[in-house]
């Protein structure tokens, strides 16, 4: 399915790179040690995907990319990024390779890197059409043995979504519609195709993270509903709910201490911009 | 993504050199579906392949080169060769050696052809010809594919590998961890075609060596934690065009199954099983892989290979038998029909990929010669199968096994332990074989001297207890906190002699981490294998006796090979590298003390830094 591209299509591609080799070859490069204006000014190396709104992308349109010029724009630092696809060994290869120095978002649990303060909360949503008016706030409200529900689910590894773990348990197995958590890599926005897909309605209701949810369902172009899944937490510990910081390497103590004066300093705006991105808090 | 390939590469071209480079790289892959050649003038320059079709099967029986990683068809990677024998093996002495400048798991079997050795190095995949007709072996020429896509890194599941090239009609044929596959003119290293035949960008990455059989170079995927769907696709050797692609999962049309296949067990007997054994749509993110080995029986004209393990994680979501994961297929190799299939691990548990290697033996089974393959498989058992049928002979237990009781030969399948089954929250210790099986991807040898299968193993358990916050794609969630340690005995690593006709174990080598190298068996009597922490062993056929060992630069986890040099000698190659899954703890420089790390690997492998620094070398041995 993936090998029949036809020829208009593969000249849309050739057309595409250049574009993109054009957009981005002036970019900053993986190793800015190397920049001699590292000597005169202080460099935020911030580790980042280069294709995943609405966090980050490469032409930084993502709310983390606002949040991380916002920050550098306080410590009169010039801002660098390393890119890289927010995958397994994501961590390994860019913050703890030394590549860059903090990650604008990971749980705050999350013990691969050092947390800051927390600087939003936000929760696993239900998304529906508005004009369905389906109401459905509990992963035990019985509709959800009939309607087909999309799902996010996770190739292996032992683990998968929350509301594929939540669903499963309760035998809703049958109705429901998987996506990947990765989407596909060659969309300028890989995580929307299972907001879209409760939009065209080929989903009656989809449970996905509140950031992905708000940022694409203000695109659609029918209103959509968002409502935080209950239980918060499933049993015996499945938790819907996450506290989200930035993460440093291990160690890297004064970073964080600038990092958490920052988040106290500009929470409003750090409320600003998340408002303005759709992310829902909870 | 594409702008991220052209941001890594501004680092070294002009940007001008760098848009004309993407565009001949993206117009290759073009061709192979547009062969409008006038289109993009540019593609002359890839048309001077040299196209004598090698008779591959007359090729493979010659001892003195080495043609495909696992030697023959029959996949017995067995030499003829004896002029090294237990009586001389102790003077084996370095020969000569060459750096492949990476620090990545090796894990290629180097091939040789015409006195050319040929081998691929980890990401970003480097093709190097030495000449072994000049002292020393120099590299004649190297190989650097283009336009490779840096994000295949963040995709590729367990260290940057590649497992091999091979050789046929004058080119080399190798793939790429971004999911193309190269071939090159043999003799001066010019390319000749490119194919794109997986989708990086949806989590599909290459590290199986292919094999090419009748003109055609069979390619199968990696990236089941992708939630991709597992295929198989025959490339045209001349090329590159797709010939045929046959789905691990779906509907029968896509599984190229019809009139002709008959599998032997009423299980995998019926209409699109591929969709029926799945909740609805399930099997488009089903898995069901190919990363592993395919083997080929000229005579009955079939190819062979076996499936990975099913998507998503969390058996509760995918209730059913999840075909055609965690089993094999006997196909066609000119059409890709489907002949047979049959399932190791229906509804699979535990990440048991179903891609070990296949030997095709023809063995005295209950007094009768049967055409069988044998496969020691991660599940833990030695099966034995008629590989005209697809029936189970036998399957005995090699390793330490929790998670099922046995192989019911009725019905041919697995008897599942109810209490090891792991799920979400659930503490489950002791589950043996853990996730990368009584026994991964390094292959063993078959010695039709001896009459024995030599498999490299490991002896490994695992825990799953506890969860711990995680995020992939700016996504947090919780999962299982998996940790690996070494089964019954302590010695995480096995090197084994297996009776196949017997059912059972002559002799047995504990060793103290995983054994992560292929084996090669010769008529000298001596196999040969590798170990993580840098030893390359010779061993006494029969006995198990160690008669020889040299400490390498770095881990091995290669596959050894032998060959006759232009002087006539008798050379054994292996190259050394740490790294692979067990092994990423050096090269990723993992934290020993995050024992989850590589999938809760790390927790059984915390000390590997301390014996074994990373780096690719390749070893070649000769007597005096």
């Amino acid at each position: 399915m993936k090998n029949r591209k036809d020829v208009v299509g593969c000249r849309l591609l050739v057309v595409a790179a250049l574009i993109a080799a054009l957009a981005t070859s002036g970019c900053s490069s993986r190793q800015p040690k190397t920049d001699n204006r590292q000597r005169t000014q202080r460099v935020l190396r911030v580790c980042a995907d280069p294709n995943n709104l609405p966090y980050s992308n490469e032409k930084q349109q993502g709310f983390e990319n606002e949040i991380a010029s916002l920050v550098a724009r306080d410590l009169n630092a010039r801002l660098a990024y390393t890119w890289w696809p927010q995958r397994r060994g994501f961590v390994r290869q860019t913050l703890r390779h030394g590549d860059c120095d903090v990650i604008m978002g990971i749980p705050s649990n999350f013990e691969l890197a050092l947390p800051t303060e927390s600087y939003y909360r936000s929760s696993y949503v239900f998304v529906s059409r508005t004009d369905r008016r389906l109401g459905i706030t509990s992963f035990d409200d019985p509709r959800l043995k009939k309607l087909r529900i999309g799902v996010q689910m996770i190739g292996n590894d032992h683990v998968n979504s929350p509301p594929a773990h939540a669903l499963a348990k309760r035998g809703i197995i049958d109705n429901v519609a998987g996506y990947t958590v990765y989407g596909d890599y060659r969309s300028q926005e890989p995580g929307r195709d299972i907001v879209d897909a409760v939009a065209k309605g080929d989903v009656d209701i989809a449970v996905v993270w509140g950031p992905q949810a708000g940022y694409f369902a203000r695109q659609q172009k029918v209103a959509l509903d968002l409502v935080p899944v209950s239980p918060q937490i499933d049993l015996p510990f499945l938790p819907f709910v996450f506290d989200i910081s930035m993460g440093v390497r291990r160690g890297d103590t004064a970073l964080r201490e600038q990092l958490d004066r920052e988040i106290e300093k500009r929470h409003d705006d750090i409320e600003r911009i998340l408002d303005k991105y759709g992310v829902p808090r909870v | 993504m594409l702008g991220a390939t052209a941001q890594v590469q501004s680092r070294k071209q002009s940007l001008g050199a760098q848009a004309i480079l993407v565009l001949i790289a993206l117009c290759a892959g073009c061709n192979q579906k547009t062969p409008d050649n006038k289109t993009f003038p540019f593609l002359q320059r890839y048309s001077s392949a040299p196209s004598e079709k090698t008779d591959l099967v007359k090729l493979e029986g010659e001892d003195g080169q080495w043609i495909m990683p696992a030697k023959n068809y029959a996949s017995t990677r067995f030499s003829g060769l004896n002029q090294i024998n237990t009586g001389n093996v102790k003077n084996l002495k370095v020969a000569w050696t060459f750096s492949t400048g990476s620090d990545r798991g090796e894990e290629a079997a180097p091939i040789v052809v015409n006195n050319t050795m040929y081998i691929v190095t980890p990401f970003p995949n480097t093709l190097y010809a030495l000449d072994l007709t000049q002292p020393g072996a120099p590299a004649k020429w190297s190989y650097k594919p283009k336009d490779l896509n840096p994000s295949a890194k963040g995709v590729a599941c367990c260290d940057w590998v590649n497992r091999g090239c091979v050789y046929a009609n004058g080119k080399i044929f190798f793939n790429t961890l971004d999911g193309k596959t190269a071939a090159v003119n043999a003799q001066t290293g010019d390319e000749v075609w490119v194919a794109q035949v997986t989708d990086i960008n949806r989590g599909e990455s290459i590290t199986m060596a292919p094999l090419v059989v009748k003109n055609k170079v069979l390619v199968g995927d990696s990236g089941g934690e992708f939630g991709v769907r597992g295929s198989l696709t025959a490339l045209d050797t001349e090329t590159g065009k797709q010939v045929w692609k046959a789905y691990n999962t779906g509907p029968d049309k896509d599984c190229l199954i019809g009139p002709n296949f008959h599998p032997f067990y009423d299980s995998d007997k019926g209409q699109d099983l591929g969709v029926k054994s799945w909740p609805p749509d399930l099997w488009k993110i089903g898995g069901g892989t190919v990363w592993g080995w395919i083997s080929y029986d000229p005579a009955l004209d079939l190819i062979y290979y076996g499936t990975a393990n099913p998507g998503p994680w969390n058996p509760e979501q995918r209730p059913g038998d999840n075909k055609w994961t965690c089993g094999m297929f006997a196909r066609k190799p000119d059409s890709g029909e489907a002949v047979w299939f049959y399932q190791w691990s229906p509804h699979d548990l535990y990440d048991h990929d179903g891609i070990n290697e296949l030997v095709l033996l023809d063995l005295p089974i209950n007094g009768q010669t049967r055409k069988v393959l044998v496969r020691p498989e991660r599940n833990g058992y030695v099966y034995v199968l008629d590989r005209t049928t697809g029936q189970v002979l036998s399957a005995n237990p090699f390793a330490f096994i929790t998670t099922s009781t046995g192989v019911d030969l009725k019905t041919g399948r697995l008897k599942p332990v109810q209490e090891k089954a792991p799920g979400f929250g659930r503490v489950t210790r002791m589950i043996c074989p853990p996730a990368p099986g009584a026994k991964d991807w390094e292959p063993s040898a078959y010695s039709p001297i001896t009459k024995l299968l030599y498999i490299p193993h490991a002896n490994l358990c695992e825990d799953e207890e506890g969860v711990q916050a995680n995020y992939i794609a700016g996504t947090p969630y919780v999962g299982a906190n998996v940790k690996m340690y070494a089964g019954p005995g302590g010695n995480r690593g096995v090197f084994d002699a297996w009776d196949p006709v017997a059912g059972k174990k002559i002799w047995s080598i504990k060793e103290n981490f995983p054994v992560w190298s292929g084996t090669v068996a010769t008529a000298g009597n001596v196999v040969f294998y590798g170990t993580m922490d840098g030893w390359f062993k010779a061993i006494d056929a029969r006995s198990g006796q160690l008669l020889w060992q040299f400490k390498c630069g770095s881990g091995i986890i290669g596959q050894p090979v032998t060959f006759l040099g232009p002087d006539g000698k008798q050379y054994v190659s292996i190259l050394s590298g740490v790294g692979g899954w067990p092994g990423a703890i050096v090269p990723g420089q993992l934290d020993p003390r995050d024992g989850t790390a590589a999938l809760g690997f790390v927790n059984a492998m915390g000390d590997l830094p301390k014996a074994t620094t990373k780096g690719g070398m390749l070893y070649t041995f000769a007597l005096p």
